[in-house]
């Protein structure tokens, strides 16, 4: 592994070495590591590319990192990763994809994340997208997340978008079974040209479910950004959807909720809040000796703490 | 009118302040002839104020909607008047931005605290300490005004935050920043009476122990007893200064600025 790609590995996974626990490392389309322990399996796909990872019921505290890197310009890489998380279960995974393209072709990387969490599972998923270098090709990442939360299972899901990603559509969408719960934060930052696009879609099946599906969001220079979020309450429930978006210079925004209550007993919310920053936040830190432009920087970099 | 430029920050304000204090000359705030006529409907708010303050603790009272709010963004270059001169120190300084007038030693705590979305208790002290400071440190200034730290120190600066605690972080914010000149909007707005008899306390400490000059616009009998000088604004303009012996029996007394319906009621 090149340098590029060590500092790609820490951007999108916070990796500095070679993690603990088990991994999968993939870089320019090809397996570049992988570690799997007692309880924790990792075995590759053979009709299609990806992996499996299949984590034995019972498992507590273990983790599982699974990041991607691509430093080749031009290359369309897709995967199809399966987590099978067993009865029981307490993990954390941590994916992730950093493109470095300073080519002239696009690169593009397309995962197909499949979560399915058994009775009482509990994961901690979290997701960083992180691309860079200045050639004229195009950083493309669209990561689709399909989650399956069984009876009393938990998922909680931090997806994160910061830098350097052209254009990206993210679709995420989850089946929750009786007392079932799923989390999903989401914090995105487009600049330049970028387009962003998510689209949540969330089925509440069972008694007891509940969702929230909150987006904290920042869209500067010409940036566009489309929060789509779909709730459907099939059951006593409970569903929450969030959008709070910053938008600077000649950035467009636009939040697209959708709630269906198919039962009497479903409780399903939505918030969203579009606008530029508050006048008096910057005036306060003004007070304090900051320019204008630092007042800027430290009430964004708070909102997407 | 030909604009002046506001001069550059000196560079080495927090040492000038310690030298002055040591030497005992006060900073000296001085407003000259200002006036503020909203825009869109000519209103005046304030009409040829003449100010100068170089007492440690200043209170300006009077009837809301007098004007003392405005007059307080005013000298911290919030609202921009609409004629007259502020002068810090002898210095010109109506030219001057926000940031600048913060960079050259005004400091000023809103009647409102504002609030943020993520940013904590101890990223809005630290950027007042305008560096880095230890745990210890902004321990040291949230205890002033009787937070204990490690219940703030990670808050996050929102409505999660009762009104009252919005109020003392924005008092440590100003003790933090330790300015030549703080203004306080009224700190006491908003907050229960108990806080109320403990922040009290807080402004009899910084009394004692001020380096600069504090100029405090409040409505309570208690700040104006503390007060070296005591400044009456009504209808836009200064109808009394003076010390409080001078002041107060007066304003205690003063039943005129009210309507006679308004004072049936309440009598």
């Amino acid at each position: 592994m090149d340098k590029i790609q060590q500092s790609l590995l820490e951007q999108v996974a916070d990796l500095h070495t070679i993690p603990e626990g088990a991994y999968n490392i993939r870089a320019n389309g090809k397996l570049a590591g992988r570690n799997t322990t007692a309880n924790i399996d990792i075995v590759t796909k053979e009709d299609k590319p990806g992996i499996d990872i299949i984590i034995k019921p019972g498992t507590r505290n273990e983790s599982v990192h699974i990041p991607v890197v691509l430093s080749e310009s031009g290359l369309k890489d897709m995967v199809y990763n399966d987590f099978y998380v067993g009865e029981n279960a307490d993990v954390t995974i941590v994916a992730g994809c950093g493109i470095h393209n300073c080519g002239v072709d696009t690169s593009e990387h397309d995962g197909i994340h499949t979560f399915y969490l058994e009775k009482n599972a509990k994961v901690r998923y979290i997701e960083k997208h992180y691309g860079e270098g200045d050639g004229a090709g195009k950083r493309i990442l669209n990561p689709t997340t399909i989650i399956h939360v069984g009876e009393g299972a938990y998922l909680e899901m931090i997806t994160v978008q910061i830098k350097g990603v052209d254009s990206t559509v993210r679709t995420t969408s989850g089946d929750l079974a009786e007392g079932a719960t799923l989390v999903v934060k989401e914090k995105i930052m487009t600049h330049g040209v970028q387009h962003a696009e998510t689209n949540f879609s969330v089925d509440l099946n069972g008694a007891g479910s509940s969702a929230s599906v909150s987006s904290r969001s920042v869209a500067k220079d010409d940036s566009t950004q489309c929060f789509k979020s779909v709730i459907n309450g099939n059951a006593p429930c409970s569903g929450h959807t969030e959008c709070d978006a910053i938008i600077m210079d000649h950035a467009k925004v636009t939040a697209k909720p959708e709630l269906t209550a198919n039962h009497i007993d479903a409780g399903l919310i939505h918030e969203a809040a579009i606008g530029k920053i508050a006048g008096e936040q910057l005036i306060k830190l003004m007070t304090l000796g900051l320019t204008e432009k630092e007042a800027e920087e430290q009430i964004i970099n708070g909102f997407l703490k | 009118m030909i604009k002046t430029v506001c001069a550059e920050d000196a560079g080495t304000l927090r040492t000038d302040r310690n030298i002055k204090v040591w030497k005992g000359i006060r900073t000296m705030l001085e407003l000259k002839h200002i006036n503020y006529q909203v825009e869109e409907n000519h209103l005046e708010i304030l009409k040829d104020i003449n100010l100068t303050i170089d007492e440690r603790f200043v209170a300006v009272t009077g009837p809301n909607g007098g004007g003392k709010s405005t007059l307080a963004k005013i000298i911290a270059g919030i609202v921009e008047p609409t004629s007259g001169e502020i002068l810090l120190n002898g210095e010109d300084i109506t030219p001057c931005s926000i940031t600048e007038r913060a960079r050259k030693g005004i400091s000023y705590a809103f009647q409102q605290p504002v609030k943020f979305k993520g940013i904590t208790v101890q990223d809005l002290i630290t950027l007042a300490a305008g560096k880095q400071i230890t745990v210890a440190e902004a321990c040291s200034y949230l205890s002033e005004v009787g937070l204990c730290a490690k219940d703030y120190i990670h808050r996050e600066v929102n409505a999660s935050l009762s009104g009252g605690e919005l109020k003392r972080i924005e008092i440590a914010m100003t003790i933090a920043r330790g300015a030549e000149f703080t203004i306080f909007d009224e700190p006491e707005a908003g907050i229960d009476l108990w806080s109320f008899n403990n922040l009290i306390q807080v402004f009899e400490d910084m009394h004692e122990k001020i380096n600069g000059s504090i100029l405090i616009i409040s409505h309570q009998e208690r700040i104006l007893n503390i007060a070296d000088k005591i400044i009456v604004i009504a209808d836009g303009k200064v109808v009394k200064t003076g010390t409080k012996t001078e002041v107060l029996p007066e304003l205690l007394n003063a039943t005129d600025a009210a309507c006679k319906t308004l004072m049936d009621k309440i009598v």
